[in-house]
C-alpha cells in the first residue's frame, strides 16, 4: 500500500499539494483525476521520490520513500513521468534493457534478455526495436519508455499521464495493459489520466484532486457521476450507461 | 505500422571505429616521434616521448572531464572550460601568487602546489555547481549564461589581482598560465599521470551509472542511481581534470567540446565504455597529429592551441545555432 502522511509541497508562497493524506491500496488500477495545476503530478514524483516533500511522509508497503536506499525502491516502484528527453543516441531495446538495471546493475543475465523482448513484445515494438529513439515518433517514443518501466518489473508502476501522445488503438492496449498487470500479474498501477472514461473505463479506484488537495476519492462506479465530475472540474458533464460501462459527456 | 526508412546502418561498428581510432592515433605518435629527426636517437626519443606523453595526458583528462560533464548536465553544448571551470583555477593560481609573492610560488614543490591547487578546485567547483545545478536546474540556456557570467567574474577577479602584484609575480604567473601544449615539466607530468590514473580507475566503477545518468535526472532516480552522490563524485572527478590539464597547458576553451561531440559523431551508441575511449584516442589524435602537421608541414611552431580554439569555436557557434536539442 501507498500511504501518503500529511504531504505538502510549495514553491516560495505557492502551495501546490497542500496537507494530503491518502492510503492507494495494493493491487489494482489506481486513477488521479483532476483539473490542470490540480498537484496530481507534484503528488506523483513526491510518492516517488523525484521531489522532495516540504512536510509530511509518504511509505511504500511501510519503506519511507525518503530514507530508503534508492536501489531498493528501485525494484519495488518504478515512476515514468510526462516529456523524457535523451540527448544520448540509444536503441529501443538498449533503453528497454535499462529497465534491468536495478536488478543486475547493468550485466544482463538470460532473465533479464528475456524479459527485455517480452516488454517490447508487449507494446508492440517488435519491429521497431534497433532504430535510435531520436528517428521514433513521440508515441513510439512513449511506448519505449513503458516497455523500460514494465521490463523493471515493480510491483508498484507510477505512470504520469501515459497517453500522452498514443494514438486510440495503442492507448487502449496501454490501458489493457495496466488492467492485466494487475490482475493478473498483482501488481499496483497508479495513474495520473485527463480522460476521465479511460479512468471510469479501465480503474479500480479513482482520487479527484483540485487546488492540491483529495477533493473525493472512492471506487470508479462511485466517482463517475455527474454532481462529482461537475464539482471537480467546474463544468456540466453528463453521465451515460452504454453497454454497462459509465461514459461522460461534456462536449458542446 | 508505417515506418519510414530506418537511415543506413553505419559502415563501422563501434568497436571497429575504436580500432581506426587507435591505429591512427598509433601513427600520428610514431610521425611525431620519428620525422624530422636529426641527431642522436639517444636524445630525440626521451625529449619527443616526454612531448607526446604529456600531449596524451591533456587530451585524456579534457576529453573524460568533458564526456563527463555532459552526461551530468544532460547536453552537447556545455563544458567544464565554458562554464568557467578553467578560469576558476587560474583564479585559485592568482591568488596563491597573490599572497605568497612569484618567488616562494616558483619555490613550492609541484606536488605539494598541485595537491593544493587541485583540493581548492574540487572544494569550490562542488560547491558552485551544486549550488547552480540546484537552482537553474534543468535550463540551458539560464545554464551557459550563469557560467559564462561566472567565468567572466573569475577572470576579471584573477585579472584584478594580476594587476596588483608586482611585475616579478606577474611574469611568473603568466608563464603558468599560458596555454602551450610543449610542456615539459617531468615533475608535474609525473603527478599528472598519477592523478589521472586514479581518476580513471573511479570512471571505470562509475560506468554503469554513468551510463544511466545519460537519460536523465528521473529516470536515474527511477532506476535507483543515487543521484546526488554519483553526481558529487562526478563534478570532484572533473574538477580534477581540469585542474590537470590547466596545470598542464593552461586554458583551453572549445577543444573538449571538439573532441567530445566528434566523438559521438563516430561512435552511435550511448554507452560511456565506447565514448570515453574514442574521445581520448580523438583528443590524442588531434593533438599529436595537429602538432606534426603544423611543425613539419607548415612548419610553424606554437599556433596548435590558436587552430583548435578557432575551430573549436566555430563548432560552438554552429552547434549553438543549430539548437540545443541534439
Amino acid at each position: 500500500m501507498i500511504r501518503t502522511q500529511s504531504v505538502s509541497r510549495s514553491y516560495g508562497d505557492n502551495l501546490v499539494v497542500d496537507n494530503v493524506t491518502l492510503d492507494i491500496p495494493a493491487r489494482g488500477v489506481t486513477s488521479i483525476i483532476g483539473p490542470n495545476g490540480a498537484g496530481k503530478s507534484t503528488l506523483l514524483s513526491m510518492v516517488s521520490r523525484l521531489l522532495d516533500m516540504s512536510a509530511g511522509t509518504v511509505t511504500v508497503d511501510g519503506m519511507d520513500v525518503t530514507r530508503t536506499p534508492s536501489d531498493v525502491l528501485a525494484r519495488r516502484l518504478s515512476i515514468l513521468r510526462q516529456d523524457n528527453h535523451i540527448s544520448a543516441r540509444i536503441t529501443v531495446r538498449d533503453l528497454v534493457g535499462f529497465g534491468r538495471y536495478p536488478h543486475s546493475k547493468g550485466r544482463l543475465t538470460v532473465e533479464d534478455r528475456a524479459m527485455i523482448e517480452k516488454a517490447i513484445a508487449y507494446l508492440d515494438l517488435d519491429a521497431l526495436s534497433d532504430r535510435f529513439l531520436d528517428e521514433l515518433s513521440g508515441g513510439q517514443r512513449q511506448r519505449t519508455f513503458v516497455a523500460m518501466v514494465l521490463a523493471q518489473d515493480t510491483d508498484y508502476v507510477l505512470l504520469d499521464e501515459p497517453l500522452n501522445n498514443l494514438d486510440m488503438k495503442h492507448a487502449m492496449g496501454m490501458m489493457k495493459l495496466m488492467r492485466q498487470a494487475a490482475s493478473d500479474l498483482g501488481k499496483t498501477v497508479v495513474l495520473v489520466l485527463h480522460d476521465i472514461n479511460f479512468a471510469s473505463w479501465y480503474s479500480d479506484y479513482i482520487v479527484a484532486m483540485k487546488a492540491g488537495r483529495v477533493a473525493a476519492q472512492g471506487p470508479a462506479g462511485d466517482m463517475i457521476r455527474p454532481e462529482v465530475l461537475s464539482d471537480i472540474y467546474e463544468m456540466d458533464i453528463k453521465v451515460h450507461e452504454i453497454g454497462g460501462q459509465r461514459i461522460s459527456v461534456y462536449y458542446g | 505500422m508505417a515506418d519510414i526508412r530506418a537511415p543506413a546502418t553505419p559502415a563501422f561498428s563501434p568497436r571497429q571505429v575504436l580500432m581506426i581510432l587507435a591505429a591512427l592515433a598509433m601513427v600520428s605518435i610514431a610521425a611525431f616521434m620519428v620525422i624530422g629527426a636529426k641527431g642522436s636517437w639517444g636524445f630525440i626519443l626521451p625529449f619527443r616521448g616526454t612531448k607526446v606523453w604529456s600531449m596524451a595526458m591533456i587530451g585524456t583528462a579534457i576529453a573524460i572531464a568533458t564526456v563527463l560533464f555532459q552526461t551530468i548536465t544532460a547536453n552537447r553544448i556545455l563544458t567544464p572550460s565554458i562554464m568557467g571551470f578553467d578560469a576558476l583555477f587560474a583564479l585559485v593560481r592568482t591568488v596563491q601568487v597573490f599572497f605568497l609573492g612569484g618567488l616562494s610560488y616558483a619555490m613550492l614543490p609541484d606536488q605539494i602546489q598541485f595537491t593544493y591547487e587541485a583540493a581548492v578546485m574540487v572544494g569550490l567547483s562542488t560547491l558552485l555547481f551544486r549550488w547552480l545545478f540546484n537552482r537553474a536546474a534543468r535550463d540551458l540556456y539560464l545554464l551557459v549564461l550563469v557560467g559564462i557570467v561566472f567565468g567572466v567574474l573569475f577572470r576579471s577577479l584573477g585579472g584584478l589581482m594580476q594587476r596588483l602584484i608586482n611585475p616579478n609575480d606577474f611574469a611568473v604567473l603568466q608563464d603558468s598560465l599560458f596555454a602551450s601544449f610543449n610542456t615539459t615539466d617531468q615533475t608535474l607530468l609525473g603527478i599528472s599521470t598519477l592523478a589521472i590514473a586514479g581518476v580513471c580507475l573511479w570512471v571505470w566503477r562509475l560506468l554503469p551509472a554513468l551510463d544511466v545518468l545519460n537519460l536523465g535526472r528521473d529516470t536515474a532516480i527511477n532506476l535507483g542511481v543515487n543521484y546526488n552522490r554519483t553526481v558529487s563524485q562526478v563534478l570532484v572527478i572533473v574538477a580534477i581534470l581540469v585542474s590537470v590539464s590547466t596545470a598542464l597547458v593552461g586554458p583551453v576553451t572549445f577543444f573538449g567540446l571538439l573532441v567530445a561531440n566528434l566523438s559521438y559523431l563516430v561512435i552511435r551508441s550511448h554507452k560511456h565504455i565506447l565514448i570515453l575511449p574514442a574521445s581520448i584516442l580523438i583528443s590524442i589524435i588531434t593533438l599529436v597529429g595537429g602538432q606534426v602537421v603544423l611543425e613539419r608541414v607548415f612548419g610553424y611552431d606554437t599556433a596548435l592551441a590558436i587552430i583548435i580554439e578557432f575551430v573549436g569555436g566555430v563548432v560552438f557557434i554552429a552547434m549553438l545555432l543549430r539548437g540545443s536539442r541534439t
